[in-house]
């Protein structure tokens, strides 16, 4: 397969400030967008490949990457200045990556998920909210290609973009107590799926039975920042068969 | 070789360096809260810095060894007995099956650790042993230590031996033994009646009005009862801001002091989650986390602003004075 176009990091430029002293943020402009998710993903991956001395982890977020690092490892045990020596080898490698022009190449994980009932609680909720029936909700939310912008709150739980706007709802005035884990919901104009059993106040439209956190497996998360992502829509009895195959 | 938990307290669990490498993955960092204190007791026994030990909250635990060990207690003082007996900290301890460890009242500070030679071997999740409450994972069966659990220890390290052989011979048929030497107290966190932590300017500081930023430089603040292993809250001056403009999810880390609404800060500890949405107001040093860890509920505090170049040089320095610190307890076995 050829490789997608890509173009060098130059069109936007990278700011980079210190977040305290084990970690440099890079920030990508202050708007959500894909073309900023595409030069972070693109940096995290070239990272990645090419770790610096001290290099600890790294958090792609909507418009930064945030680099940790061990100030004793990144100054070869204190003969350098940590901050110095790790922007300068950050500012290096911005120069060495190539952004692809558009993602759409990247493959689509598909989320099965069983819609009202049980599952989904707040359906009904959402309809009524929205002016739609519960099938056109449904509908509504299994049509777009969402896009993960990034991962966090929770293991696993991702940020996703590409909801549509209709689907809107509220966040509901008493937060649930424990939210079982696999629940998609609706708060605002974002849409998620909870990770782990917590208290959350979304309004839960349906369940997956897979699961996005898996702690015995060498990739915990299910999904992964700048996949893209589908819900396909199951019977109660798929949703059964599938979770006694994710046992 | 192993000990049981005959009374857990309050909240004691497994930790060791922290689960890196899964931020991520939305997978938190874990870890001692005073990663100094847990460092000083592994080195004590002989273990590499990485090594599994205990995090023992204000009511400790009461633990019966199942063999002879070589362990070392830091951190708080919290009026830990052998056999009923007073027990010196930051020194090896040789302990003989049956021993009982024990602790009474916190005298300073509010997390004391617990190394054994070799270390805790409760299975790795991720990468670490450390105890992810939330999720359940790591540790003890994902969780804080109870009566009747028996933690396993993985055998000792070739300097933890011979520290161990050391102290057994020059006192034989005791129950237990503890070295003369000590590290000096001056290489802990020293409670004072006021702490004063010292931090950097956070990424949102200048959203903070110029009276906020000058009441959070030079005003008291207290921690609250909400506080636990994710996070302290503060009481003190409500600080509010000039811009409002909204913050998209972006990475904290151990030690942000974030500010909801309310505009009372949050300290971010150990467990925090990866990534916020508040306001960043400043970014304590990581010289002081052991600092905030030994900080109890009422505990005072106030922030003093300090340089990048001055963080680093304080974190460089502890590191050179650990390093130096190793060096010495190995030459200490040596030549004893």
């Amino acid at each position: 397969m050829p490789l997608p176009p890509r173009h060098p990091l130059t069109e936007n430029p990278v700011q980079l400030y210190a977040l305290g002293d084990s970690a440099i943020v890079l920030q990508f402009g202050d708007a959500i967008s894909q073309e900023i998710h595409r030069a972070i993903q693109a940096v995290a991956a070239y990272l990645e490949e090419h770790p610096f001395p001290g290099f600890v982890e790294h958090v792609p977020a909507f418009t930064t990457l945030t680099v940790y690092y061990n100030p004793w490892l990144a100054s070869q045990a204190g003969r350098l200045d940590p901050y110095a020596e790790v922007a300068r080898q950050l500012q290096e490698l911005l120069s060495q990556v190539q952004v692809p022009v558009d993602s759409t190449a990247s493959p689509v994980v598909e989320i099965p998920v069983c819609y009202g009932g049980s599952f989904g609680p707040d359906l009904d909720v959402v309809a009524r909210h929205t002016g739609l029936t519960p099938e056109q909700v449904v509908a509504l939310h299994t049509a777009p290609e969402y896009l993960v912008y990034m991962i966090g709150f929770a293991p696993g739980f991702p940020y996703l973009g590409g909801m549509n706007e209709q689907l809107a709802a509220p966040r509901k005035d008493q937060p649930r107590a424990e939210v079982p884990a696999g629940s998609v919901g609706i708060a605002g104009k974002q849409t998620g799926i909870y990770s782990l059993p917590t208290p959350g106040g979304w309004q839960l439209i349906g369940r997956t039975p897979r699961r996005l956190f898996t702690p015995e497996a060498a990739s915990p998360s299910l999904l992964r920042a700048g996949q893209r992502l589908r819900f396909v829509p199951i019977s109660a009895e798929e949703f059964h068969q599938l979770q006694e195959n994710e046992l | 070789m192993s000990f049981s938990i005959i009374r857990p307290g309050m909240l004691t669990t497994v930790q060791d360096a922290g689960r890196l490498g899964y931020r991520q993955a939305g997978v938190i960092v874990s870890g001692p809260m005073d990663g100094l204190a847990l460092w000083q007791a592994n080195v004590l026994v002989g273990n590499p810095e990485e090594a599994a030990g205990l995090e023992i909250t204000l009511r400790g635990p009461t633990i019966q060894f199942e063999a002879d060990h070589l362990i070392a207690l830091t951190g708080a003082d919290l009026s830990p007995t052998l056999n009923g007996q007073p027990v010196l900290q930051r020194r090896p301890v040789a302990v003989t099956r049956g021993c009982e460890l024990a602790f009474g009242a916190a005298r300073s500070g509010c997390r004391a650790y617990l190394a054994i030679a070799g270390g805790l071997a409760v299975p790795e999740v991720l990468g670490s042993r450390a105890t992810y409450l939330r999720a359940g994972i790591g540790g003890f069966q994902g969780r804080a230590l109870q009566a009747g659990d028996v933690v396993p220890v993985a055998g000792p390290t070739e300097l933890g031996s011979h520290l161990h052989r050391r102290l057994t011979s020059h006192h034989p048929d005791q129950p237990w033994a503890a070295t003369r030497w000590s590290i000096a107290p001056s290489l802990q966190a020293s409670p004072t009646s006021v702490a004063t932590v010292r931090a950097l300017r956070g990424p949102e500081y200048d959203r903070f009005t110029q009276t906020s930023q000058q009441a959070f430089w030079t005003q008291e603040f207290t921690v609250t009862p909400s506080s636990d292993r994710m996070g302290y809250g503060l009481q003190g001056p409500e600080l509010r801001r000039h811009n409002h403009q909204e913050i998209l999810s972006t990475a904290v880390t151990f030690g942000t002091v974030q500010v909801p609404a309310g505009g009372l800060p949050i300290i971010l500890m150990a467990d925090h989650q990866t990534t916020g949405g508040y306001p960043r107001i400043v970014q304590v040093i990581s010289t002081d986390f052991s600092l905030l860890a030994q900080l109890p509920m009422g505990g005072k505090l106030r922030f003093q602003e300090v340089t990048l170049a001055e963080a680093h040089h304080a974190y460089l320095h502890q590191e050179r004075t650990l390093h130096q610190l190793a060096r010495a307890i190995q030459l200490t076995a040596r030549h004893q």
